[in-house]
């Protein structure tokens, strides 16, 4: 609906700080402030919109160590180990990806954040836990900056 | 950050509600005013604190398609292939990693042939190798970190 997606381009970049910023939406697309409030709803209501609210940087929030860690895991069991992964009440995402042989062998990823690195160190050492020999080598990629977070762009191309 | 900023970031990562006057709302199951509630967002986006205040959108449901996507970038070139990779508007977030692939950033666009002609221009605009890392499948996803009691104002 092309109502929805002026909508979400309208609000992507953020919700305006205004005391009625759907009202502030509805007035540029020159629509009822009701019908954006109605339509943004929906899209919460259907998981087109996961969430609204605050985006922290987690460096500011004190989580200084975000440990990407990467697993080479047997293809047979990967799906049922990347749940239990992802059942961990640290893991704040875990998927599998493809291997990109020979440069990179490894099919689960798990983010895993620390106040500092020993921190992630530790809960990295539960997850091999739970991977056991199935795991056949893993890696940590520590972020060292955040060099852009937007979030999405509709009508980037 | 005070007590007041901490319990912002902490409890509205989600919930912010659909309604005339949502910081009005919001600001009362928070303890504060609407003007203060205003006021402390603006705040917390300006000194780095928060990156977004809004929603946060499922590209997928929004029939749209991304992907995560990695390049190893020669440390002398690496300010200049950042400036690069963050001009195009797909690039949604981006992160130095310490690894030989030390670029990671994520792709979002409206079409899955969108996010592989960005990969194209992307490795044409910085002439190296763009390695994709599609999600095969999602086991969790939004685990939502509170402040932690070492928090400080961002620079």
């Amino acid at each position: 609906m092309i109502l929805d997606r002026n909508i979400v381009e309208r609000l992507q970049a953020g919700m305006p700080l205004v005391a009625r910023p759907y009202d502030a939406v509805a007035e540029a697309l020159g629509v009822a402030p009701e019908l954006v409030r109605s339509r943004v709803a929906a899209m919460l209501a259907d998981g087109r919109i996961r969430r609204i609210g605050a985006v922290p940087n987690h460096y500011a929030l004190g989580w200084r160590a975000n440990g990407m860690s990467v697993w080479d895991v047997d293809d047979a069991s990967v799906d049922a180990l990347g749940a239990a992964v992802g059942a961990l009440p640290f893991v704040t995402h875990c998927y599998r990806r493809p291997r990109r042989l020979p440069h990179w062998r490894y099919n689960l990823f798990a983010m895993v954040h620390g106040a500092d690195r020993g921190e992630v160190e530790a809960k990295v050492a539960r997850i091999a836990a739970v991977l056991g020999d199935a795991a056949r080598a893993h890696d940590v990629l520590y972020s060292t900056r955040i060099l852009k977070k937007t979030g999405l762009r509709l009508g980037a191309g | 950050m005070d007590e007041l900023d901490r319990t912002i970031v902490d409890r509205l990562q989600t919930g912010f509600p659909v309604s005339e006057r949502p910081f009005l709302d919001a600001a009362r199951s928070l303890g504060t005013t609407e003007d203060e509630l205003i006021a402390r967002i603006d705040r917390l986006l300006h000194d780095g604190t928060l990156t977004r205040f809004g929603p946060l959108f499922q590209v997928e449901r929004m029939g749209g398609a991304f992907t995560l996507a990695a390049m190893s970038v020669p440390a002398e070139l690496f300010e200049l292939t950042a400036a690069a990779v963050n001009a195009f508007p797909q690039v949604a977030h981006n992160y130095a990693r310490e690894h030989p692939l030390n670029m990671w950033f994520v792709v979002a666009a409206e079409t899955p042939e969108g996010v592989d002609e960005t990969l194209r221009r992307i490795e044409a605009r910085t002439g190296m190798p763009v390695f994709a890392f599609p999600k095969e499948r999602e086991y969790f996803v939004g685990l939502q970190l509170k402040a932690l009691a070492s928090a400080v104002v961002a620079q």
